[in-house]
């Protein structure tokens, strides 16, 4: 059989000469190249020479380059409505974290703590229980506002202070949510925060019985985990490495996790904290950069540090953790793993201070231990600062509707969608990134912000940019890993 | 090679019948097409609907049969619970084999595509009457078959016709699995997936090529202008009702440079797919005819291959490779390599003889082994396959 009614490639070129843009961000490299990112977070780079001739409208349609710009979404060359139905739905799946509504509940249980870090925001040490205690009844109030959420997953998240020194109140909560939740039937998480100090055999059976995670603190090794950490005795870190062995015994490895602080101090320790994170067995580190507020910011002298410091100390920390990778120790870094999931897959990530608009409010609230309700962790810090631009209202007083559908939330979420702000409206890292108005209120007296003097930005902007270097150029082993860190 | 198709003599056949083999009496199986190698076989004939005998009786034992019979046929393929159709020219046809995993029902041969390698071309005429045909042996097909295929030609185009035959699949098979082949084109039409959607089939997939991560290239392996878009609307709308989906990618000269990119538009675009399957050439029907611009020796295009592959898999889709020699293809693959080619097409070549991972290998499709273009074969020797060496 000779078929010969086959037409050649050619026939199916496209009809019309020329093609259109949709809409892209762009960014010019160091080295030359071009960096191209549409809204739904595809992106690639392309030459200088390359770039010029896509926007001045001259790239050949069987250039390989044409091909990956089209599969991409960032030109189409017919009237198809296919390539607005795929950014559409590529879009919808990128903000589904918008879908569920208020999906992480916090409650301050507690403002009393054992320890006096100075980079704290909010701790008080006292006996005074009755004034700095979340009551049984603004518990209850609290846990009834949570389900007003329509959100099928709610995240209940212990804070203080430390927040075991009222633990009476969270075995309530613990109980009562889920006495609720068998009409409810949500998916429902607990963790406590705490420092794991005042830890019980009676407390860690109560976990493992309702199934509690420990979200517990670890700055580095002892000389400067007990420096970052100061508690009667200076054993901080004594007392946490004893305590985890028992939490970890009690409720199983994977229990129990740990956050880090950084502090002017730590940024001198990139490697020892993460080998101290490695030593105690945990698979994952987030480098967190230290907070603007309260203590930390009355206290700016001592804490202020450059946010190209930061920078520095991160990216060497994540060189270090890339190391253990490769010597066969897997261990994830959490914020890049968060950045590279945006980078590299088509899904939403579930962290609430990255979004767009910020997860203040509509993804995440905080129940105070004095009744107030604020839209974020940090707005309740600013609040002890006697800036409560971020309470929405108060448990005995306002209505759920009053609280979610009020002014003040709507103006936070209005000024926090970065598609409009000026200087992420244009940014090809916008798909990545996500607005932060606790912190640009906080530190320029305005929700959306100043971006060419904030470090919020200029940090972002850094990792995001060291990242996107690592994927494109770094060697096959690197780019193994933070590919399987993102798909994870 | 096993036959489908076997041809006799036909007595007293004066239309088609349609039935399921039974060899062995049996009272309650007495609607059914009675099978016998020889004629003296045969005991109480009455009840059965025909015979179908290996051997050709005597001209004077046929007269004296009331019953339809078709003799004088190759029977050895045959087997209890087949499901056949006598045909008055002599023809036995086998719709059904009880004993095989590998059976499909054929839809129509007609299609709305035009692919360049299609293995079935397709022809344009009036086969309407299938639907009736596949109803038919729905209803006789052993209720434990593990899985069923549905293919052609196109069988959306067959439109309620398709939706009655995955209803039947449905309500009358009801732990057997439902593969679809369709180009998903017809899908494009919201209406359309949503009353496949609604029939909540119990366990079916519909496997559906995709060629090129751009519409001219895709459009040119199916020769059709607009079949791109109508295929990933399709396979957007499927997804929407939660009709599970499976994207097939034919590997050969026009699809293998951008395999690596096609696979990164499957993860961003094609996301919800449960089944991403890389395959082979097979070489039937048009394959043939274009054979000079669509044949690459697998092993010039393993590279992309690899990428392609191992780029879906660390992202957690189920991939799969068809139709691959384990000798073709990079070691890396081998967990990915499946033993794709249905029993009655598949081969080995005479190097494979001694092959140490032969039984492991999915061999050929009996086309290629009778075509001049064979792949670079290297036998696997022991040493090759994680054993130390010293």
């Amino acid at each position: 059989m000779k078929a010969t009614f086959f037409r050649t490639p050619e026939a199916f070129k496209p009809q019309r000469t020329g093609y259109e843009f949709l809409p892209f961000r762009f960014m010019r490299w160091p080295n030359g190249q071009v960096f191209l990112s549409n809204d739904v977070g595809e992106w690639l780079f392309l030459t200088s020479e390359a770039f010029i001739r896509f926007t001045e409208g001259s790239l050949p349609v069987d250039e390989e380059v044409y091909a990956d710009l089209k599969a991409k979404h960032f030109l189409t060359d017919s009237a198809s409505r296919l390539p607005l139905e795929l950014l559409a739905t590529k879009y919808r799946t990128k903000k589904s974290f918008l879908d569920g509504f208020t999906s992480l509940h916090m409650f301050v249980v507690t403002l009393r703590c054992d320890h006096t870090c100075p980079y704290c925001q909010v701790s008080r040490v006292t006996t005074d229980r009755a004034r700095y205690d979340m009551t049984l009844e603004t518990a209850a109030m609290a846990v009834s506002f949570m389900f007003r959420s329509p959100a099928p997953m709610l995240k209940v998240e212990f804070q203080g202070g430390e927040s075991l020194l009222n633990f009476d109140v969270i075995r309530w909560i613990v109980e009562e949510v889920s006495r609720r939740n068998e009409a409810e039937q949500r998916a429902i998480q607990f963790v406590i925060a705490t420092n794991l100090s005042s830890i019980t055999d009676e407390m860690l059976d109560f976990c493992r019985v309702h199934d509690v995670h420990l979200s517990t603190s670890l700055d580095g090794p002892a000389f400067l985990h007990d420096t970052n950490r100061p508690r009667p005795g200076r054993d901080s870190h004594a007392r946490l490495c004893a305590n985890l062995a028992r939490a970890r015994e009690a409720l199983g490895h994977d229990r129990v996790s740990a956050l880090m602080t950084t502090t002017a101090e730590s940024l001198r320790w990139p490697n020892e904290i993460v080998d101290e994170y490695v030593t105690r067995g945990f698979d994952a580190i987030f480098l967190r950069s230290i907070s603007p507020y309260g203590f930390a910011i009355r206290t700016r002298n001592a804490f202020r540090y450059e946010s190209d410091a930061f920078l520095d100390f991160y990216k060497r920390g994540l060189a270090r953790v890339l190391e253990w990778n490769r010597r066969g120790t897997p261990m994830v870094e959490v914020f890049s793993q968060i950045l590279l999931r945006k980078i590299l897959t088509p899904f939403p990530t579930g962290y609430v201070d990255l979004q767009s608009p910020a997860g203040a409010g509509i993804s995440a609230l905080v129940y105070n231990y004095d009744g107030d309700i604020y839209a974020s962790d940090e707005g309740r810090m600013l609040a002890e600062m006697s800036d409560k631009s971020f309470r929405l209202g108060h448990l005995h007083s306002d209505a759920y509707e009053d609280v979610m559908g009020g002014p003040r939330l709507r103006t936070i979420v209005d000024q926090s969608c970065q598609e409009v702000m000026p200087g992420c409206s244009e940014c090809a890292f916008m798909p990545f990134c996500g607005a932060d108005p606790v912190y640009h209120w906080a530190t320029q007296g305005d929700l959306m912000g100043h971006r060419p003097s904030s470090a919020f930005c200029r940090k972002n902007m850094g990792i995001i940019g060291h990242l996107l270097e690592q994927i494109a150029d770094g060697d096959e082993a690197t780019r193994r890993v933070l590919t399987s860190w993102a798909v994870q | 090679m096993i036959p489908l198709n076997a041809r006799g003599t036909a007595h007293l056949l004066d239309e088609q019948i349609l039935g399921k083999i039974v060899s062995e009496e049996e009272p309650h199986w007495r609607s059914r097409i009675r099978l016998v190698r020889r004629w003296n076989e045969l005991g109480d004939v009455s009840g059965y609907r025909a015979i179908v005998c290996g051997e050709s009786p005597g001209k004077a034992v046929l007269e004296a049969m009331a019953l339809p019979v078709l003799h004088g046929v190759p029977v050895d393929h045959l087997g209890d619970g087949d499901v056949v159709v006598l045909d008055p020219s002599g023809h036995v046809r086998t719709l059904y084999r009880r004993a095989s995993p590998h059976n499909s029902l054929f839809a129509t041969d007609r299609c709305n595509s035009l692919c360049l390698m299609c293995s079935q071309p397709p022809r344009k005429v009036n086969d309407d009457w299938r639907v009736q045909e596949m109803l038919d042996t729905i209803a006789l097909i052993d209720p434990s078959s593990r899985e069923l295929g549905l293919t052609g030609g196109e069988p959306t185009i067959l439109k309620a016709g398709f939706l009655s035959v995955v209803d039947a699949c449905k309500t009358q098979l009801p732990e057997t699995s439902l593969h679809v082949l369709s180009n998903g084109r017809l899908f494009r039409y919201d209406s359309f997936a949503r009353a496949l959607g609604d029939l909540h089939h119990h366990d079916l997939m519909i496997g559906v090529p995709v060629y090129a991560d751009t519409d001219d290239r895709h459009d040119h392996v199916v020769q059709a202008r607009g079949a791109f878009e109508d295929t990933i609307l399709g396979l957007h709308n499927l997804a929407r009702h939660q009709v599970p989906v499976e994207i097939r990618v034919v590997v050969h000269r026009h699809t293998y440079k951008r395999l690596p990119q096609l696979a990164d538009f499957i993860y961003r675009n094609l996301t919800f797919a449960s089944h991403v399957a890389l395959m082979g050439l097979e070489i039937m029907g048009f394959a043939r005819a274009n054979l000079e611009t669509l044949w690459m020796d697998p092993t010039e295009y393993r590279e992309q291959l690899e990428e392609a592959t191992l780029f879906l898999a660390t992202r957690g889709m189920n991939v799969s490779i068809y139709n691959h020699q384990l000798c073709t293809i990079p070691e890396t693959l081998w967990p990915y390599a499946r033993k794709s080619i249905s029993d009655w097409k598949n081969e080995y070549a005479d190097v494979c003889a001694d092959c140490a991972a032969r039984t492991a290998c999915g061999g050929f499709f009996a086309s290629v082994v009778q075509s001049k273009r064979m792949p670079r074969l290297a036998p696997i020797r022991f040493p090759d396959v994680g054993l130390p060496t010293a």
